[in-house]
């Protein structure tokens, strides 16, 4: 029987305090060797402190820090960032202003021969696409054309690992998901490890193997997109990832009691006593005739592709807010609804 | 290139890395050794005033100090206010009006800083001479014959040393004041406007609250150029403590003494620090309050205008166009009358060696410690820039007397053990070979340095630094690399300000220069004492000339930002 292979990466304990507040807290990890993983969290969570402490540009307090089985920041050692093999993409995509795209490429490649160099440059320039912009400076290049560059940049050494800090943050909407899955697809053909932090959870799920979430230092919930998004741990995770139309009740024999009726919630979710119960407002089927609950119209947005919707319950005070796909009448304002039991969650 | 997992090793990290010295450790120690070596003048001063016996100290509080502090105090009060005064009037001159040639004013204003205090007091002593141009010249208007029946006030006195000196300091004051103006006054000036407050009052009731911060700061760095004066005080006859402290080491060779003026005017030198950094806080506060919009300037009638840019003229015309055209006549007489003597190429050299070297070891300080700070922050490094930097505020003699002291000792500390171990006598290896010159300019101007690099540096992104230590470049390699191209103009900036400043340098040259090393400013200085007018105006024409290389550069960065930020005050320092 044969030892697995160490993980690519693998946090142990790791901490880091600044001043009085601590921005790493306790946070162990283990990242295998081609897996994406997306850290996300809101801003100061420690994720972009995180990624530092693993590319060694800062250090930890405690714990350590392995890349591929060798300990590289440790009570016994510290590895410095330039020996780790680690690439990094930032969120000002750092280009050195003073270079040209090719040297900004090749500053990674002092250590290799001429010809090598120039081999791996060439490579690069046209795996990313950007064999155009090689003799162009950073200052003239678009936002979208500076992060492919300071891509090529991080890969052209054959690193790792590569970390990206908030890599799409400063593109605009519509180039930013074509610049995403392009970066994303260059990075899964190249079997290269990747860490990537975002504070945009539909990013978070749609890039990630796995997704971590952070909180104040700590690793709030670690798993599969679908695990996260569905079966959160805790209200938190829930509400990071959606929103939720929360309504307070009670377990009662096993069924969920609340305002506007008992709910038999899906295996693996119960409790006792007084909860909240989180309905999602696509999980809120509308219709003009059927539906198990009665109820008002009080509020309509038009979005284009959907609307949103805000009930009032029939003979309650409760208001739902609920997403429709389909159109309704405009004038319309007594309608019926129903839920869909399976996706609700009880905090 | 074909990526794997497989073939990504790490290089060079054993099973367990040994736990080496951090890289960047080596900028770290060298940083500390730049502030001990700023740092040891001061203790020696300290050291050597305590050896002083009591009695000694006793002496100085009865005789020299109570002369000399009283000189001093008054100097500085008299400089203060008329610095205050010309520095606002005329920063709130060139924002608040629009009039012909306010454009020219705007940077002309400058121009003063080119003239070193003891080149003004050595230009007005003959200017104004009793018998000189001017005077005759009034004393024919007015229908007198001899000097005995009309003179002018003799501008050897407090008087004149206080108007003098704040003809050619003012712009220390208009500099962060108008920066102030500019930046500030537009939106609250407009808001006293709609609250019933005429354009007239609007200064009294708002611009010059507001700008108190920027007037204080002006002030201070006026004050300690005051005390760094031992030229134009002594040619004026005004005792201060600068001078006691060069007349107590020159003619009595008291070294204690001397030490104990300088412990006591550092004393002062720190009260002025306090101010300049109480004021800069304030200052701070203030600025960062609000975005501040352009200020909008009231045009004036022709004939106003006029009026208002003689006004502004003035201070340019007594603090620089009258002395700098006295020292291209006086000079070109000289020449016309004798040629250039070979003393004064060997002067040229001399002062372009000196301060050469000294800018060279200035910068490269300068650089050490300013890149330690950036790769550790933290309170140790900002501790050890704050000390490298201590020097900007003593004034020369004093630094002088410390690196005396320090080098001093050292000089017969290496002859003495020389002469036991080999038996021979190495003699003054330091203090005879310039290197004390050295030593004492890169103390002075260290500041200058590190806090231009500093601000060099502190445009240039983190990121830069983490992408090229990912990138597999040390902490050096990054400077080199990186830091160094990207700061390069920051760099020269600050190198042009120190050589200038050490050309310019008078007291710390002239109490360390090895015998019968002349500079520029030495022999003008030695000439001026003995009352003889030969070739100094050619030295001090030399002298005013370089100086104007940091004033256009000054004037550049004020159009292009004018909001006062530190690196603008920095350059104030020059």
């Amino acid at each position: 029987m044969s030892m697995p292979p160490a993980p690519a990466v693998r946090l142990e304990h790791i901490g880091r305090t600044f001043g009085d507040t601590a921005a790493v807290n306790d946070v162990s990890l283990d990242i295998s060797a081609g897996e994406v993983v997306s850290l996300v969290g809101h801003s100061g969570c420690g994720k972009s402190t995180l990624l530092r402490i693993i590319a060694g540009v800062e250090t930890r307090d405690s714990g350590s820090v392995s890349l591929a089985g060798t300990v590289v920041d440790g009570d016994k050692g510290f590895v410095e960032p330039e020996r780790r093999n680690v690439g990094f993409v930032f969120q000002d995509y750092a280009l050195f202003p003073h270079l040209s795209v090719c040297d900004n490429i090749l500053f990674g490649l002092k250590n290799r021969s001429r010809r090598e160099a120039s081999a791996i440059l060439s490579d690069v320039l046209k795996r990313i696409g950007i064999e155009h912009l090689k003799h162009r400076f950073p200052h003239t290049l678009s936002g979208g054309e500076q992060q492919r560059v300071a891509l090529a940049r991080a890969l052209a050494p054959n690193p790792s690992v590569i970390l990206l800090d908030e890599p799409f943050s400063n593109l605009d909407q519509g180039l930013r998901e074509r610049v995403r899955d392009e970066t994303l697809s260059v990075l899964r053909a190249s079997g290269t490890t990747v860490i990537m932090v975002t504070h945009d959870p539909e990013e978070a799920l749609s890039s990630g193997d796995r997704v971590v979430l952070m909180r104040a230092g700590e690793i709030v919930q670690a798993g599969k997109p679908r695990d996260l998004y569905c079966r959160p741990a805790s209200a938190y995770a829930a509400e990071f990832f959606g929103a939720f139309n929360k309504i307070p009740g009670t377990w009662r024999n096993g069924l969920f009691e609340t305002a506007i009726g008992s709910f038999d919630l899906p295996a693996g979710i119960g409790g006792q006593g007084a909860q909240t119960l989180y309905i999602r407002p696509q999980d809120i089927k509308i219709s003009s005739d059927s539906g198990t609950y009665s109820a008002v119209i009080e509020e309509r947005v038009f979005l284009g592709a959907t609307e949103k919707v805000v009930l009032r319950v029939q003979g309650g005070r409760e208001f739902l807010s609920a997403v429709l796909t389909e159109r309704l009448p405009d004038d319309i304002s007594n309608v019926r609804f129903s839920i869909n039991a399976n996706a609700l969650l009880v905090f | 290139m074909h990526q794997s997992i497989s073939d990504s090793p790490l290089p060079d990290t054993a099973a367990t890395p040994k736990r080496s010295r951090r890289s960047g450790a080596n900028w770290f120690v060298l940083s500390t050794l730049a502030a001990l070596i700023v740092t040891l003048p001061v203790l020696g001063l300290a050291l050597e005033a305590l050896k002083g016996s009591s009695g000694l100290w006793a002496h100085l509080f009865s005789t020299i100090l109570p002369v000399a502090l009283v000189d001093t105090v008054i100097l500085l009060a008299g400089v203060g206010l008329v610095t205050a005064i010309i520095g606002t009037t005329t920063a709130w001159l060139v924002t608040a009006y629009d009039f012909h040639g306010r454009r020219l004013l705007q940077w002309a204003l400058l121009l003063p800083l080119a003239v070193p205090t003891y080149i003004i007091a050595y230009a007005y002593l003959d200017i104004l001479h009793p018998i000189g141009s001017v005077q005759g010249a009034i004393r024919w208007l007015l229908g007198y014959e001899s000097p005995r029946q009309f003179r002018l006030p003799d501008i050897r006195s407090m008087t004149g040393c206080i108007l003098l000196l704040g003809f050619v300091l003012y712009p220390y004051v208009y500099i962060p004041t108008r920066a102030m103006f500019l930046t500030q006054s537009g939106n609250l000036v407009d808001a006293a406007r709609t609250l019933g407050v005429s354009r007239r009052a609007v200064f009294w009731r708002v611009a010059l609250p507001m700008a108190r911060p920027a007037v204080a700061i002006g002030v201070a760095l006026a004050l300690m150029e005051t005390l760094n004066d031992v030229g134009a005080a002594e040619f004026l006859g005004v005792r201060t403590m600068t001078v006691s402290i060069y007349t107590t080491w020159i003619t009595r060779t008291d070294l204690p003494g001397a030490s104990q003026i300088a412990l006591a005017l550092l004393l002062i030198v720190v009260a002025l620090v306090g101010l300049e950094r109480w004021a800069r806080r304030k200052q701070r506060y203030a600025t960062d309050a609000r975005r501040s919009r352009g200020f909008r300037p009231q045009k004036l009638a022709p004939l106003k205008g006029l009026l208002f840019f003689t006004i502004g003229f003035l201070p340019i015309l007594l603090g620089f166009v009258a002395p700098a055209i006295y020292l291209a006549t006086e000079a070109w007489k000289r020449y016309r009358f004798a040629g250039l003597s070979p003393r004064i190429f060997d002067e040229a050299l001399n002062t372009i060696v000196i301060a050469s070297i000294a800018t060279v070891a200035t910068i490269l300080l300068g650089l050490v410690v300013a890149y330690a700070a950036r790769i550790r922050p933290g309170r140790q490094s900002a501790a050890l820039l704050r000390l490298a930097s201590m020097g900007y505020a003593a004034p020369g003699t004093v630094v002088a007397i410390g690196v005396l002291i320090v080098l001093a000792g050292l000089d017969r500390f290496i002859d003495r053990t020389a002469l036991d171990w080999f038996g021979v006598s190495t003699g003054l290896l330091f203090m005879g070979s310039g290197a004390a010159v050295v030593y004492a300019l890169t103390v002075r101007f260290l500041a200058i340095s590190a806090g231009g690099i500093e601000a060099g540096l502190s445009r240039i992104p983190q990121s830069l630094d983490h992408a090229s230590r990912s990138l597999g470049q040390t902490v050096s390699g990054t400077f080199r690399h990186v830091h160094l191209p990207l700061s390069k103009t920051a760099i020269s900036a600050a190198a042009l300000l120190v050589f200038v400043d050490c050309v310019k340098e008078l007291p710390a040259t002239l109490l360390l220069r090895p015998l019968n090393v002349e500079t520029f400013a030495t022999h003008l200085y030695g000439e001026a004492a003995r009352g003889t007018y030969e070739e100094a105006s050619i030295a001090a024409l030399a002298i005013v000339v370089i100086s104007i290389l940091p004033v256009i550069l000054l004037s550049r960065v004020g159009q292009r930002d004018a909001s006062g930020s530190r690196e603008d005050v920095q350059m104030v320092k020059i």
